[in-house]
């Protein structure tokens, strides 16, 4: 296992260093792509400037606070949903195209909503998170072993007991999944409305660097958001991995 | 099993109550449709509320739709859209089965790119999209390349996926009527997974029109999504909403066309 | 009962004849993954499989039959020692042979009567002829009515038929089961057993079953290959001697307890030494 990540790793560094020799051969235009090492030189030169630290800070907390709402929204509906008939089949058809609307569209209407700040890029990115964790929520609670709440009714724990010493752990993985996502998606929720639309945050940062021709901080920049938003999901997935491992036997 | 982001996506597919619990028709016909009413009187609420009605209310909506596909220069949006998106599409299709099936073959490869690709299917990919108008320049390809940018590894993972977890059975058949690798592909392998493939082409429909979307909203002269954020430079609420709606039916059209194939297919082959 | 009276003896002049398959010094061991450790799963073992003859394997769980099968039907290589088929020896999966496996190897997404066309049309033979064999397998298996049918809309006894029907049409010279029917319940093995010796007395093909069951192994086979714990050895091959036009009726004779009872007797030490290895070794 560890060794096929070590290969994994391997191979990603040996396609940064095709490019970074492409770059020095003059294969690929400087124009197009800056060499590797100048990105990582660029990204140092943002960091320790503090020139881009409040556009960091902005879009950090903006997917932090998008994170928290659809995480614990998004759990709370989805046991509401599953708990109640009517809901479920009304919601049901509704999610399972969800995710093919491009919610992106509509982020004017946001802007009228909330005006142009924050909370309008927030709107849309827990709009495109909140779903994952409804569904991974419902489908946790749906594949609970019927087995286990009978020993539940069994061993006569109250429902309250139930729910947090039987259902919660059982279901606890699915909903960790769901979680990820969320994650994942309030990322690109925020960050892609700041690129397309605001006049805020790292998005708009790369935007406006694409804009001005300014490709060695536009690089430095999208490097910076490639390795946290890497780093954020690896970490979460081998989390993930180790909580689904407990599910096969 | 790392597919998992793209599978969560399939899901309600697969809990659908209309499957598991038996019932008349009406049971699972009424409460989506009053759910849809629900949410139009929120939206007409939401219009109400708002000063001076700044959003659109459903009537004025629908009515500027009408007007809008009464135009000539709408459908030249919708025709530049959506030959970028049948590329994207069909690319990501022809793209993505290719490489999972070698990924699924080759399996050391597979296991060492997993990782990678699963990566990158949850980067906000937007920030890439500069990179690609450098190397394509403004205009269709560059469209067609962002939308395969999202259209192409969900595709590539599910149908890995599909394959890794066939039947072992079904190879050692191929094998035993000694057919080549190239026909155990084609006769077997392929017509094994194809409830995966259409949920895979499915996801990948979306994530590629919302590709083709984003990069004109970002950086183009034609098509939908330029229009709609030109609209939104105007302040015409209207047109937004419209475009917005216009959209919207046809991704959840498509997306419940596709869905309802990928359940017949399953149904015949997993029937009860 | 005349179907023992007749207890046939036509085995002496089978031998005379060259063997349809056989083994010589065949054995196979597994590299565990990582380790440098092998496990000796099979052999040596020597085989002589006579045209035309009904052998079946028994033994003990974790054995090596599936090896011996794999071997035999060019999936796996022996790692020692020589396997041929007709006198020529076997690399890869050899023209002329057929098996069915134990998992239910239907193709699910096609109708029964696909199934059964599948191997044919992959070997470019005409469509008369294709739909011939079809219509005789499918009539043979007892599926005439389920030609439109997918196998999901089938019990397990019947999409088994469905993969004996697409062995069967490709006119295999073999045929090898590997436990074919062990996840069918026991009324249903006795009426598939019944089939599978009419097909094999029609077909006048070889056939080699592997199986656990030892009424299987005694109703069906002339003889029985009785196997020894890992690594599988044959310790015994018992003749039957039964006629060649038996059927399932013969598990009311009492010659037929005689002869499980007899293999059990050889199988029964080996079974316990399998049990009280099993803690230690790899399964």
């Amino acid at each position: 296992m560890r060794y096929r990540g070590l290969v994994t790793l391997a191979v990603v560094l040996s396609c940064v260093l095709a490019l970074e020799l492409a770059c020095a051969l003059g294969w690929v235009a400087r124009t197009v792509i800056i060499p590797p090492s100048a990105m990582v030189a660029s990204l140092s030169d943002i960091l320790w400037s503090g020139e881009f630290n409040r556009a960091i800070a902005l879009t950090l907390t903006n997917v932090m606070i998008s994170v928290v709402i659809s995480i614990s929204a998004g759990f709370v509906l989805g046991v509401a949903i599953h708990a109640c008939d009517f809901l479920r089949r009304a919601v049901e058809p509704y999610l399972a195209s969800y995710y093919a609307v491009p919610t992106f569209i509509f982020y004017p209407v946001f802007i009228v909503l909330f005006g142009v700040n924050s909370a309008a890029i927030i709107a849309i990115a827990v709009l495109l998170s909140i779903v994952a964790m409804i569904t991974a929520t419902m489908n946790g609670l749906d594949r609970i072993p019927g087995v286990l709440l009978r020993t539940a009714r069994i061993m006569r724990l109250s429902p309250v007991k139930t729910a947090l010493m039987i259902q919660l752990p059982a279901a606890a993985p699915y909903f960790f999944t769901g979680a990820r996502l969320s994650v994942a998606y309030s990322f690109i929720g925020v960050i892609a409305s700041e690129f397309i639309l605001s006049g805020d945050g790292l998005g708009y940062a790369i935007a406006y660097a694409y804009n001005n021709f300014e490709n060695r901080q536009m690089y430095g920049l999208m490097l910076l958001i490639v390795i946290a938003v890497t780093l954020v999901n690896m970490t979460l997935d081998r989390l993930d991995r180790r909580l689904q491992s407990r599910l096969r036997r | 099993m790392a597919s998992k982001a793209m599978a969560s996506n399939t899901v309600a597919s697969k809990t659908l109550p209309s499957q598991t619990l038996p019932g008349g028709a009406l049971r699972n016909i009424v409460p989506p449709i009053v759910l849809a009413l629900v949410l139009i009187l929120c939206w007409q609420g939401l219009h109400l509320a708002t000063a001076s009605g700044a959003i659109s209310s459903p009537a004025a909506t629908l009515a500027r739709l009408v007007v809008l596909m009464g135009s000539s220069r709408f459908w030249l949006d919708v025709a530049e859209t959506g030959t970028a998106f049948l590329w994207a599409l069909a690319l990501s299709i022809v793209l993505g089965i290719g490489l999972g099936v070698v990924l699924a073959w080759l399996r050391p490869v597979g296991e060492v790119m997993e990782p990678i690709l699963v990566t990158f299917y949850s980067l906000p990919k937007v920030t890439l999209y500069p990179l690609v108008l450098l190397i394509f320049g403004l205009g269709m390809p560059a469209k067609v390349a962002f939308g395969i940018m999202h259209g192409l590894v969900p595709i590539t993972l599910l149908t890995r996926n599909a394959i890794s977890q066939l039947k072992p059975v079904y190879l050692r058949t191929a094998k035993v009527m000694r057919l080549s690798a190239f026909e155990a592909v084609r006769s077997v392998v392929l017509p094994a997974i194809i409830p995966e493939l259409v949920a895979g082409i499915r996801i990948g429909f979306s994530l590629s029109l919302l590709g083709v979307l984003i990069g004109e909203m970002f950086a183009s002269k034609r098509g939908l999504g330029f229009t709609a954020v030109n609209a939104m430079g105007l302040g015409d609420l209207d047109t937004i909403m419209a475009i917005g709606l216009f959209l919207a039916l046809f991704a959840v059209l498509a997306n419940g066309g596709l869905l309802s194939l990928e359940r017949a297919i399953r149904h015949r082959s997993a029937g009860r | 009962m005349t179907v023992l009276a007749m207890a046939s003896r036509d085995a002496p002049k089978a031998a005379v004849e060259p063997p349809a398959a056989s083994l010589r010094g065949v054995t196979r061991h597994y590299r565990f993954p990582g380790g440098g450790k092998t496990l000796h799963a099979l052999g040596p073992i020597d085989l002589d499989l006579r045209q035309g003859e009904f052998f079946s394997v028994v033994g003990p769980s974790g054995c090596g039959k599936s090896t011996l099968l794999d071997v035999l039907a060019g999936l796996n290589p022996p790692s020692e020692g020589t396997a041929s088929f007709e006198g020529k020896p076997i690399a890869g999966v050899p023209d002329g042979i057929g098996v069915v496996f134990q998992e239910d190897a239907s193709f699910p997404w096609l109708t029964v009567e696909a199934n059964v066309a599948f191997g044919l049309k992959r070997a470019g033979i005409g469509q008369a002829e294709i739909e011939r064999r079809v219509d005789y397998a499918v009539g043979f298996m007892g599926l005439r009515d389920f030609r439109q049918s997918y196998p999901a809309q089938l019990s397990g006894g019947m999409r088994q038929r469905v993969c004996i029907a697409r062995t069967l049409v490709l006119q295999p010279r073999l045929i090898l089961l590997d436990e074919p029917f062990g996840a069918l319940d026991q009324q249903t093995r006795l009426i598939m057993g019944d089939e599978l010796l009419r097909l094999w007395r029609e077909t006048r093909a070889t056939v080699l079953l592997i199986t656990h069951s030892l009424d299987e192994a005694a109703m069906l086979a002339d003889r029985v290959g009785v196997m020894s714990a890992r690594p599988g050895l044959f310790i015994d091959v018992i003749e039957t001697g039964w006629s060649k036009d038996r059927d399932s009726r013969i598990v009311a004779d009492p010659r037929f307890g005689e002869m499980t009872g007899r293999i059990w007797e050889k199988l029964r030490a080996e079974t316990m030494k399998h049990m009280q290895t099993q803690g230690a070794g790899p399964r």
